[in-house]
């Protein structure tokens, strides 16, 4: 760890005001940031401890959302009871990731900004353009078991690691931004986040200082909600994929249906193709087939993870078979 | 033995078998019973001290310095680099004396030493010293090293022909009987399989660590977290050209070993080296990359079973072939045969064992070195036997279930698989198995596996002091180390037992080589060990509370604190004078050879793999062990849970993965290398058969520790199989090997 500098700061104002420099960062809980500096992964010459500004409550909004302060710990919000009586699909993604500890510590806005579990992001001694822009992607070629099949490029194969973030989008949130000349930013999560292509190193839309201040859920989806994780171990593992359903059948037919996947893609995965196949049908193992095919079309395997593309499709098929009751 | 009351030592050598107990005439009535561990509270409350945790004025902090190549030679380390970053003391280096890899358990010589030539990723070739932690890590990522690269081996499946043939060491490689080739071709029913097991971790849950401290004498004192003092001293003296009396070691408490702590590692004789150099008392803790990295490993497998029977079942050949894996310089391989000598009867036999050369880590004792990966194999296979005669797989056992040693032709000191086997199906509730692949409950299929248990018995020598003071309280003391198993309590409960002085008036002093030398805690000898070199001091001491009270022995009885006989009742400290101590001291002898030893048991599992993912869980197990005598209830029952636990890490989830590329770990945390957490655990149980062992030592228990991990995997591995009639042979068995077998969805 680098030595670094430290501010408090009492407003999320003032936290704008403080991140001055390039190498200066937010902290919050720290449940990633701090592994990774250990690591010397990153190497901030400041930190900005945004901990304790009054941004950890939950409020309903006229609309019948809520808008989630960035700071309410995973905890907290998997165990809040609008959550879980209208948002099931959030409260069980979070409850899947991490461990009790981690949950306790991690703040809603942080976890959208973890980075990637990739085995040599991690590792210096490896070639990495998520890390080192240009250096290379050690991933293709090596080992990948827990890698992306979707939307990868040449430049990095790397997964988005987050399981609340995946209902976060199946539920359309809003990601709410303070910038450090004082305007408001509201970023629709669909539009949160990047693509590899050829700057891995990039991961979301967030200019340099930005900061989360508030997740808004848009008011609760109509249908049944559910998230399946697939992992190698039954807790404190990654996903394989995850799947996070909120799926509504209205006299036999489909009516609506919002799918995003974790485990298969650099960012939260939503591609409404999926959608498309199934809206407007009757429930059907066919119907299910074809909406996993158009998940799948483009998927890629690396070599150890060439199995989460039949896995997805099972994975999927299974779930849409219980959310619609077909 | 020495006669009582004269001298202060008293020595057994195993030679006769021992059928009185002084543990059966005690009436103290603690042996066997559930107590506490006496050591938990310290530990709850955060005050037992670790290594990492000893704090001396002017002590500096080490951070280990790693090569990040696989193969090659340190050029050169740019030592004045990091030398101006403000609070870094100093960079050493001693290129000739820092030891290359971890030593092996219970070596007297030092390990491999000299770092110049690079064997494996993340060799220990520096320390960075500085007044705090966090300065000592930052330089020691940024300290520049020129390395000159060579070619190395990282593909164990690209060099899987180049073997050579390690020595016949202490564990032979290899055992031919009759000729196994003929009894196959010969057979009614035949298996010949090849199972596959993974590098594997220790994963204890504290680090490598060690503080240095030298004294004013030149001595030097270690405070590490060893499992077996007294043989790591002779290493560190070695390694650092010292006589051995020059060096301590305090290893008090240690947060799990699993073998990984056996024989010193990198970071003492590196702390050691800086100490003497700065003249500072110096701290160094691996971090866990580092562990992973450059402490030691399990080796990887591949395992060639076969197996010959006639129509009945009855075996006719055993054939158990490993390839293991080490570094080129290392003899250690993987004894993935040990079980396979002494569980089944069979007349034609050969037991091998090969290695490759590899530029990994170095290959050691992992908790219940062979056992633990080589039942994988012969009881899968001997499941895969059962299924083709259509046979239960436990009558199966129990027809091969031998009345002699097949290979040795003598007697085993204590046998009870067949009563593991039955006792176990009964509670497990066996008789509802069903036949592979017919059980569903939604999306999932469960299934029911067994297999058997055994892991060798061994008696290590050892000793120990007690002394009983005045007040009427004792003291026992060892070089005899507590790694979580409760040893603490056990030794006390022995103790309390002969001399009648209540455990809560007895301390305990462990983990010192100032006090009694002792074999440490390993290859689950520890109990049966310094508890015998425990029993013997007491023994001693009896007799001398006997002398002093003037009754004879056998009209004696010590009870809460009280000498009783001829109609008296004494409290003991009065009969002690200034004092009494005693040392026991036991060494193994005739027995071993006259008598085949080990503990026998039987894993039941109970599985769900899910239909749709390929996911399993296991639902419950049950452990069924005979082990002699159990001198806890409590702490021998959490023993074999931890096996048990580390069973289902060995057959679901455990799998250290190397880059093929480059020789790098790629999962070097606890994050990416996969022990069961609390959700894969479900529950368990443990029966312990009624058993002792006269052969084995006075106090008749055998290993238990490593018995509860020997066969569990297997059970897992089996009822996957019961659940999905999928024989997974390459482990663990993660989804991704089901998948393409499992039913469409």
């Amino acid at each position: 760890m680098k030595t670094f500098t430290y501010e408090k700061p009492a407003t999320p104002e003032a936290a704008v005001k403080d991140i001055d420099t390039v190498g200066a960062k937010f902290i919050a809980g720290g449940t990633n940031l701090l592994d990774l500096m250990k690591l010397q992964v990153e190497t901030p010459d400041k930190l900005v401890d945004i901990s304790r500004l009054d941004l950890a409550k939950i409020e309903e909004r006229e609309d019948g959302g809520l808008t989630i302060g960035a700071l309410v710990p995973n905890s907290d919000l998997a165990a809040d009871r609008r959550v879980v009586a209208k948002y099931e699909v959030l409260s069980r993604a979070l409850l899947a990731g991490a461990s009790g500890q981690l949950r306790n510590k991690a703040s809603t806005g942080g976890n959208l900004l973890q980075r990637t579990r990739c085995y040599y992001f991690y590792d210096t001694a490896a070639a990495c353009n998520k890390r080192e822009p240009g250096s290379g992607c050690s991933a293709i070629g090596g080992f990948n078991r827990i890698l992306a099949v979707l939307g990868t490029s040449e430049h990095c194969i790397a997964t988005h690691p987050s399981d609340m973030a995946v209902a976060m989008r199946a539920l359309d949130a809003t990601i709410v931004t303070l910038k450090a000349d004082g305007d408001r930013r509201r970023i629709s999560i669909h539009d949160f986040y990047r693509l590899p292509g050829d700057t891995p190193q990039i991961e979301n839309a967030l200019e340099a200082g930005e900061l989360i201040t508030h997740i808004e859920l848009p008011a609760p989806p109509k249908g049944k909600q559910e998230y399946r994780k697939v992992r190698d171990r039954a807790s404190y593992a990654f996903a394989l994929v995850s799947i996070a359903a909120v799926v509504d059948v209205q006299d036999g037919v489909i009516a609506s249906a919002s799918l995003a996947f974790g485990g298969l893609g650099p960012m939260p995965w939503r591609n409404p193709a999926v959608e498309a196949a199934l809206v407007g049908k009757a429930p059907s193992d066919a119907v299910f087939e074809a909406a996993a095919t158009a998940l799948l079309a483009d998927a890629k395997g690396y070599g150890s993870n060439d199995f989460k593309i039949p896995l997805a499709r099972r994975t999927l098929i299974a779930t849409l078979r219980n959310v619609t009751g077909a | 033995m020495s006669m009582f009351g004269l001298g202060t030592t008293n020595s057994l050598t195993m030679d006769t078998p021992h059928p009185d107990s002084l543990l059966d005439t005690g009436v103290q009535g603690v042996i066997g019973k559930p107590l506490d561990r006496i050591d938990g509270p310290l530990k709850v409350t955060g005050t037992a001290t670790y290594a990492a945790e000893y704090q001396f004025a002017n002590m500096a902090y080490g951070v280990l310095v790693g090569t990040k190549i696989s193969a090659g030679k340190v050029v050169s380390i740019d030592v004045e680099a990091v030398k101006s970053i403000p609070g870094v003391i100093d960079v050493v280096t001693d290129f000739d004396r820092f030891i290359r890899v971890a030593a092996q358990g219970g070596a007297t010589d030092a390990p491999t030493q000299g770092v110049k030539d690079i064997a494996f990723f993340g060799q220990i070739v520096a320390i960075v010293l500085a007044e705090s932690f966090e300065v000592a890590r930052d330089a020691a990522a940024r300290l520049p090293i020129v390395y000159d690269v060579s070619e190395g081996q990282y593909d164990f499946a690209a060099h899987r022909d180049e073997t050579r043939t390690p020595p016949d060491d202490a564990t032979p490689a290899h055992f031919k009987q009759g000729d196994v080739d003929k009894a196959m071709a010969e057979a009614a029913v035949t298996i010949d399989s090849t199972y596959v097991t993974p590098s594997q971790n220790s994963a204890a849950m504290e680090p490598h660590a060690s503080t240095a401290v030298w004294e004013e004498d030149g001595s030097l004192s270690l405070y590490g977290a060893y499992q077996m003092p007294t043989s790591d001293a002779q290493q560190l003296a070695k390694s650092l050209g010292l006589p051995e009396k020059k060096v301590r070691i305090i290893a008090r408490y240690i947060g799990g070993g699993f073998g990984s702590k056996l024989g010193i590692a990198p970071e003492s004789v590196a702390a050691a080296i800086a100490a003497k150099q700065l003249g500072r008392p110096v701290k160094a803790v691996m971090s866990r990359p580092q562990v992973f990295e450059a402490t030691v490993r399990r080796s990887n497998t591949e395992q060639r079973v076969r197996l010959a029977a006639d129509a009945s079942g009855k075996l006719s050949a055993i054939g158990h072939e490993t390839l293991a894996s080490n570094q080129s310089t290392e003899d250690y391989f993987e004894p993935a045969g040990s079980g396979t000598h002494m569980l089944y009867g069979g007349e034609n036999r050969l037991i091998t064992h090969e290695l490759v050369d590899m530029n990994f880590v170095v290959s050691g004792s992992m908790r219940a070195p062979g056992e633990a990966v080589g039942m994988l194999a012969l009881e899968g296979a001997m499941d895969e036997l059962a299924e083709k005669l259509d046979m239960d797989p436990i009558e199966l056992r129990k027809r091969n279930d031998p009345k002699i040693d097949p290979e040795k032709d003598v007697p085993y000191s204590s046998r009870n698989l067949t009563r593991a086997l039955d006792e176990g199906a009964k509670k497990f509730g066996w008789d509802k198995r069903q036949k592979a692949g017919t059980r569903r409950e939604g999306e999932w299929l469960i299934g029911m596996g067994v297999a058997g248990a055994v892991r060798g018995n061994m008696l290590m020598e050892s000793s120990a002091k007690v002394e009983i003071h005045p007040d009427g309280s004792a003291t026992v003391s060892s070089a005899m180390t507590d790694i979580g198993t409760g040893s603490y309590t056990i030794l006390a409960q022995i103790a309390s037992e002969i001399l009648g002085i209540p455990v809560a008036n007895i301390t305990m002093a462990l983990g010192d080589t100032n006090d009694p030398p002792a074999a440490g805690s390993g290859g689950s000898w520890g109990a049966a060990s310094s508890g015998t070199a425990v029993y013997l001091a007491c023994e001693m001491l009896r007799g001398k509370i006997a002398k002093a009270m003037g009754v004879d022995e056998d009209g004696l009885t010590l009870k809460d604190g009280n000498a009783i006989g001829d109609n008296r009742s004494t409290p003991i400290g009065e009969l002690v004078g200034k004092g009494l101590e005693a040392t026991g001291h036991v060494k193994p002898g005739k027995q071993e050879k006259e008598t085949t030893q080990a503990g026998f048991g039987a894993h039941f599992a109970e599985v769900a793999v899910n239909v749709v993912t390929g996911e399993t869980r296991v639902r419950r197990m049950l452990g069924s062990f005979a082990a002699g005598r159990v001198l806890n209830a409590k702490t021998a029952r959490s023993q074999c849970l931890g096996g048990m636990t580390f069973g289902i890490g060995t057959a679901l989830t455990e799998d250290l993965v190397h880059d093929t590329r480059t020789g790098k770990l790629v999962n070097h945390d606890l994050g990416e290398y996969h022990v069961p957490a609390n959700a894969d655990v479900p529950q368990m149980d443990v029966h312990f058969v009624d058993e002792r062992d006269i052969h084995a030592n006075p106090i008749h228990a055998k290993g238990i520790g490593e018995l509860g991990i020997s066969g569990a995997g297997a059970a897992v591995a089996n009822a996957v199989y019961n659940a999905t009639g999928i024989r997974v042979r390459e482990f663990p068995i993660t989804l991704d090997k089901l998948l393409d077998q499992l039913p469409a969805v």
